[in-house]
Parts: structure tokens; C-alpha cells; sequence
């Protein structure tokens, strides 16, 4: 397989009244054709932000791609001008967002906003774009695709309303899928419907997908490598069964300590994370999740560690990953 | 005061109500009809939206009914029901020997002091131009509770610190505040009163993990520490299976499952139960791998007109025809398990 999207260190900024955010803060990782890649993290970890740096959707001012690259098919995305964007966008990457109910346009119909992108991209008539759309609304599962193409987004349900944008982002066969909290705002029933559709879509298609998320389930069954991402940086990447067996970052470990697991007996207490995540207007020059951390030693204060290799294709940046294993081989 | 003073062992074991214990509460036949309105000037009711359609169940003292479902089956509905925040169209609650329907605006007074609520969104639920230390103080004035103001605000100090917050937030507004540490402000402020009873409406479902797994814990502490008697409503089956002792599981305004949490998920029977527990990804890669996912087709019918007979069947795989014609009977199939389903 051959890389589709390689982000090379890269740096998104807000310039803010409070001080400037450090949304993004040298991150660099690489998607391979028809892959599908996790990024997870808390809310303010910066993984939306790095997701809409890719597709330059970041709302300038505050924000700005202050350095580094995001080379996609030969291309330096970050460089292109707006009118080379805009061809990018929706018909080689397409984004899915988190919430069905703001995406779509509550004055289109259906039908238009899935043949608009359609005709815009691909320069066909309106008639073989509704066919198109006809044929993707079915591909999504939703019934009677004819119909549906009259009708307005509010007539649809949340997860009805997320199969049209499944099938909006497919559209134009793109050859990369952002989806950013997919299934955040549906039931667990319907999140599972939603992801399983994802899943064989972009399987059947070979489309790579980036999904975003912070349900650490989800990312165990759909995932092939998974990005952790906090305060702005990676902080672990590797296979999902690198990070969920064998964890190298504290914050790992203890991200999927603190969640309470159903397949497992139940426990007295749960293992929290303990205080709250860095502001990142204020971060210093030391590791930022050391303040929260159960391994800090003093050079987690005068240093932040770089992403080192512990494994084939399994990197981690913390000064203390080979305690870490000692640990989990103590506790197992 | 503080948690950490307790005994470890006593905050590690974790507690279980006698069988024997008193019934706190007790909700039978509860129906809640929303009408459904058309017209601008004259308003004539066209149909109903049936939030709740005869649920029926009980909480012992000092302990913790999860309440679990997927949005629009009557979870929260259920809540603002006992708060008698909504008049219910039929059935009784009964708490302490009291009919809560029949009571006057005057003796529910004292009620809202032994009962209180904590809600999900933290951002909304605290007054954003008052101070943290006012608003946890305000129910005091309300219920009069402590003798008088320095009372009170040594109560505050005591709150905070107990909710894992510094004293010093109360002199701090809300939107200086995090959503873990507000929804710890939320939790104080239902403490303040000294409640027996406490609804938790998804109390936090909107926190992120490793904030969430700091206020179930809190949540646990102050229940064993205070003795407090939880009615906890999520959707997320993990939390629920971790912090509650018996569950009942709702769809569409029924109640169709009812169990010890470990028999529950364990040993889960009616279809909608086993559908829901197949759907939530675990954790673990090899695990997910293996599992055989049971994928519900279809979506939750609208209120306003559910299905004939048992509401599950047109999305059950197990439905057979006379799912569709009689409405099957809650019943007891092992004691203490509770099942609405004909095929169990």
C-alpha cells in the first residue's frame, strides 16, 4: 500500500484575545490507501481541529496553519490556493461532521444538496445526478430513494440524517473520508447501524478513513491504527492491538483504565485520571501531561519527549515507556 | 467530612441494600400523554405522544435503579414525573407513604428537599451570573437550611471540598469553570439541602472519559458515605452496569426488562435488552473482532403512534404474529427478573 495523506509537522494556531492556542502542535502522521485510521482524544485535545487544518477549514482569523505540511496524493494542501482547495474538498476528501442536524442545509432538499456536489465536481447533467443520488441513498440503506430526494432535512431522523451525509461524502468517490464524531450524537443501536454502514462502504469502495472520536469502543472495532492525541500533540500511535494490549504512554493507560467495561467484572472503583487537561494558551516547555501523570520524573518537567519507537510501527513519546511495560507486566 | 477518611475497605465493598429494606419509592401504572396539538386560536388536541405507557417499579432505600434506554423511550420523562414537573396523566407514586400526586404546592415543599436532581448538561444548569457559592447556597435559603448565613457559607466551603473542589470556587462564576468541575458544582448544590433521594438525568453522559470516571466515583462515595438512594438515568449500559444495583431497561415508554444489574447483563432475555447490550463497542480489539454483532434494523417508531402489541416487534428478530396483536405481559420469569416478552 502506498501513503495516501502524509501530515508532516504540523502546527495550528488561534490567535485569541486570552493568549495564542496551541490547537495543533506538531503532529505528524501518515494514511495509506484504504486504511482506516483512529484519532482519539478529549474534547480540546485539538483532533477536530487537526482534521479541519487537512481540508483547510480552519476559520481564519483566529486561526492559522502556522507551519508544517500535508501532502495528499503529491499535493502540499497547506500551500494550494483557495481555487485548487475547493476541488479538493468533497471530491477527493470528503468530511463527515458530528452533528446531523447542523450539516445539511435545513432549506435544500435532499436531492439538491447531494446533485449540487454532484454537478459541481463532476460535471454531469441534473438528470444523471439524481440518478447518482438515487443510487447512493439506496447504497446507504435508506428506503424509497426517490421520495427521499424531495424531501427536507428536518422530515429525517438523526441517523437517517447521517446515512445522506454518509452518502453526500461518497458521492464523488472520494479517496479519503474524514469523519469526525460520526456517531457522537446517535443512539447506541443506530451508532452501530451508522458504523457498520461506514465500515463496509468504505471497505467495498477502498476509500481510507480518518474518524475522530472519543469512545475508545468504537475505535477497537473499526480502527486498523489508532493516533492518541492530547493537549495538542500525538502522544502514542500504533495498531489497535498496540495500543489497547500494549499501551506506552501513561495517558493511554490510563484513558482506557478510567472507562468502565462491560465485558470485564465489575470493579469497586473506577481509576480516574486525575485534574484536568492543560489550558493550551499556557503550555511550558515541560511534557503537558505531567501534572496528571503517575511516572513523572523531573525530566518531565525540563523537557518534552519525542515520539520514539518501541515496536514496529508502534511509537510513543514519554520519557518513562519502558517503566510502563514493567508496570503493566506487574499488574497483569 | 471528607471521603478520604473513611475507611478504605467500606469505600471498596461495594454496598448492597438488604433485601428486607424499606421501599423508598414506589411507581405504578405511570402514564404520561403529551398532546399534540393543531390550530393557532382554537386548539383542538389531534393525538397524543406517549412519552410513558405503564411503567410500574420500585427503589429500595439506599439503593441505585439505573434507568437505561435509547433517547425519546421516557427516561427522562420518568424523572420530571416523581419531580412532579409534569402532571402524569394516570397512575401513582408513592414515596415514603406519600401519593405524590395528591400532595398540595405547600406539602411538596419539604419534599424538594429530600428529593433533588442533578442534571446532564452542565452548561445549562447553572445560572451563569451567579457566583458557584450562591448557587450552591440558594436551595439553603429556599429550605431554610443552617440556622444562618455564616452557617451557610461554611456549609459551601464544606460542599465544595466534599465535591472534590477547592473552597475557593465559590467566589467564581460558571464560565470560569470546566464541565467536569461544574457538573461537581451541580452535584453540591443538590447535596446542600441534605436529600435522601437524588435523580441523576444523565449525569455524565456529557463529560469526557477520564472526567466522567472522577464523578462516577464521587457520585459512589457520597451515596455509600450519606446513604443516599440514586434513580440513575443514562444511555451509556457501561456507567449504568458499574454504579447501579438494579436496572430496568425502557423502549418506547415501556419498561421491558427489569433485573439485578448482574442478571441483566449477564443474563439479559428480552431481545431489545440483547440488541442494546450487542451494540456497544468494547474496548479491546481481539474482543471486537470475535464478537458477533446483532445489529438492530430499523429505527425507534414514533411515540404518537406506536406499533400494535409489543412496540419492539417490527424491529425484532425474533418476532413472531402474536407479538403483533397482544400487548405481552410484564412478568416475572425468574424472581426478580422482570420481562415484557411473550417468547422468553
Amino acid at each position: 500500500m502506498s501513503k495516501l495523506l502524509e501530515i508532516d509537522n504540523l502546527h495550528t494556531q488561534f490567535f485569541t484575545s486570552a493568549g495564542t492556542v496551541r490547537a495543533v502542535d506538531g503532529i505528524s502522521y501518515d494514511v495509506e490507501e484504504g486504511e482506516t485510521v483512529a484519532i482519539v482524544g478529549e474534547s480540546g485535545c485539538g483532533k477536530s481541529v487537526s482534521a479541519l487544518s487537512i481540508l483547510r477549514l480552519i476559520p481564519n482569523p483566529p486561526g492559522r496553519i502556522v507551519q508544517g505540511s500535508i501532502s495528499f496524493m503529491g499535493k502540499d494542501l497547506a500551500t494550494l490556493s483557495d481555487e485548487e482547495m475547493r476541488k479538493v474538498r468533497g471530491r477527493e476528501i470528503a468530511m463527515v461532521f458530528q452533528e446531523p442536524m447542523t450539516s445539511l442545509n435545513p432549506v435544500l432538499t435532499i436531492g439538491l444538496q447531494i446533485t449540487e456536489t454532484l454537478q459541481q465536481h463532476l460535471g454531469i447533467d441534473r438528470e444523471e445526478a439524481d440518478k447518482r443520488a438515487i443510487d447512493l441513498l439506496g447504497k446507504v440503506g435508506m428506503s424509497d430513494p426517490e421520495r427521499r430526494l424531495k424531501q427536507y432535512p428536518h422530515h429525517l431522523s438523526g441517523g437517517m440524517r447521517q446515512r445522506v451525509m454518509i452518502a453526500l461524502a461518497l458521492s464523488c468517490e472520494p479517496k479519503l473520508i474524514i469523519a469526525d464524531e460520526p456517531t457522537t450524537a446517535l443512539d447506541v443501536t443506530i451508532q452501530a447501524q451508522i458504523l457498520e454502514l461506514m465500515k463496509n462502504l468504505t471497505r467495498e469502495l477502498g476509500v481510507a478513513l480518518i474518524i475522530i472520536t472519543h469512545n475508545l469502543g468504537v475505535v477497537a472495532r473499526y480502527a486498523d491504527r489508532v493516533n492518541v492525541m492530547y493537549a495538542g500533540k500525538i502522544i502514542e500511535s500504533g495498531t489497535a492491538e498496540d495500543i489497547y494490549h500494549r499501551p506506552r504512554h501513561p495517558y493511554t493507560l490510563a484513558l482506557l483504565k478510567s472507562v468502565p467495561r462491560m465485558d470485564q467484572p465489575r470493579k469497586a472503583k473506577l481509576d480516574p485520571v486525575d485534574g484536568q487537561p492543560p489550558d493550551l494558551t499556557k503550555l511550558d516547555d515541560g511534557c503537558s501531561f505531567r501534572p496528571r501523570c503517575g511516572f513523572a520524573i523531573d525530566k518531565c518537567n525540563a523537557s518534552i519527549p519525542n515520539l520514539e519507537s518501541v515496536s514496529d510501527g508502534h511509537i510513543s513519546a514519554c520519557f518513562e515507556k519502558d517503566k510502563l511495560t514493567q508496570a503493566l507486566e506487574a499488574s497483569s | 467530612m471528607s471521603v478520604d477518611s473513611l475507611p478504605r475497605e467500606k469505600l471498596m465493598e461495594r454496598s448492597r441494600p438488604d433485601q428486607e429494606k424499606e421501599i423508598l419509592i414506589k411507581v405504578s401504572g405511570l402514564k404520561m400523554y403529551f398532546p399534540v396539538t393543531e390550530g393557532a386560536f382554537i386548539t383542538r388536541t389531534v393525538a397524543h405522544v406517549k412519552a410513558i405507557d405503564g411503567i410500574s417499579f420500585d427503589i429500595k432505600r439506599g439503593e441505585t435503579l439505573g434507568l437505561v434506554g435509547e433517547s425519546g423511550c421516557g427516561k427522562t420523562t420518568t424523572g420530571r414525573c416523581i419531580l412532579q414537573l409534569e402532571k402524569p396523566t394516570a397512575g401513582e407514586i408513592i414515596y415514603d407513604n406519600l401519593d405524590l400526586g395528591k400532595l398540595s404546592k405547600e406539602e411538596w415543599r419539604p419534599l424538594r428537599q429530600r428529593i433533588q436532581v442533578i442534571f446532564q448538561d452542565p452548561y445549562s444548569s447553572l445560572n451563569p451570573r451567579m457566583k458557584i457559592g450562591d448557587i450552591i447556597s440558594e436551595p439553603m435559603y429556599v429550605h431554610n437550611v443552617e440556622e444562618d448565613g455564616p452557617a451557610r457559607v461554611k456549609r459551601v466551603r464544606e460542599l465544595l471540598s466534599l465535591c472534590g473542589l477547592s473552597p475557593k470556587f465559590a467566589d467564581r462564576y460558571p464560565h470560569e469553570m470546566s464541565g467536569g468541575q461544574r457538573q461537581r458544582v451541580g452535584i453540591a448544590r443538590a447535596l446542600a439541602v441534605r436529600p435522601e433521594f437524588i435523580i441523576c438525568d444523565e449525569a455524565v453522559s456529557a463529560l469526557d472519559v477520564s472526567i466522567q470516571a472522577q464523578v462516577i466515583n464521587l457520585l459512589e462515595d457520597l451515596r455509600d458515605e450519606f446513604n443516599l438512594t440514586y434513580l440513575f438515568i443514562s444511555h451509556d449500559l457501561s456507567v449504568i452496569r458499574h454504579l447501579c444495583h438494579r436496572v430496568a431497561v425502557m423502549y418506547l415508554g415501556k419498561i421491558v426488562e427489569l433485573a439485578d444489574c448482574d442478571e441483566l447483563y449477564d443474563n439479559p432475555l428480552h431481545p431489545y435488552t440483547r440488541a442494546l447490550l450487542s451494540a456497544v463497542p468494547i474496548p479491546d480489539p481481539t474482543i471486537e473482532k470475535q464478537r458477533a454483532h446483532q445489529i438492530v434494523k430499523g429505527e425507534i417508531p414514533s411515540p404518537i403512534n406506536p406499533p400494535s402489541g409489543c412496540v419492539f416487534h417490527p424491529r425484532c428478530t425474533r418476532a413472531v404474529d402474536r407479538c403483533s396483536q397482544g400487548i405481552p405481559e410484564f412478568r416475572e420469569v425468574k424472581p426478580d427478573h422482570w420481562v415484557a416478552c411473550t417468547e422468553v
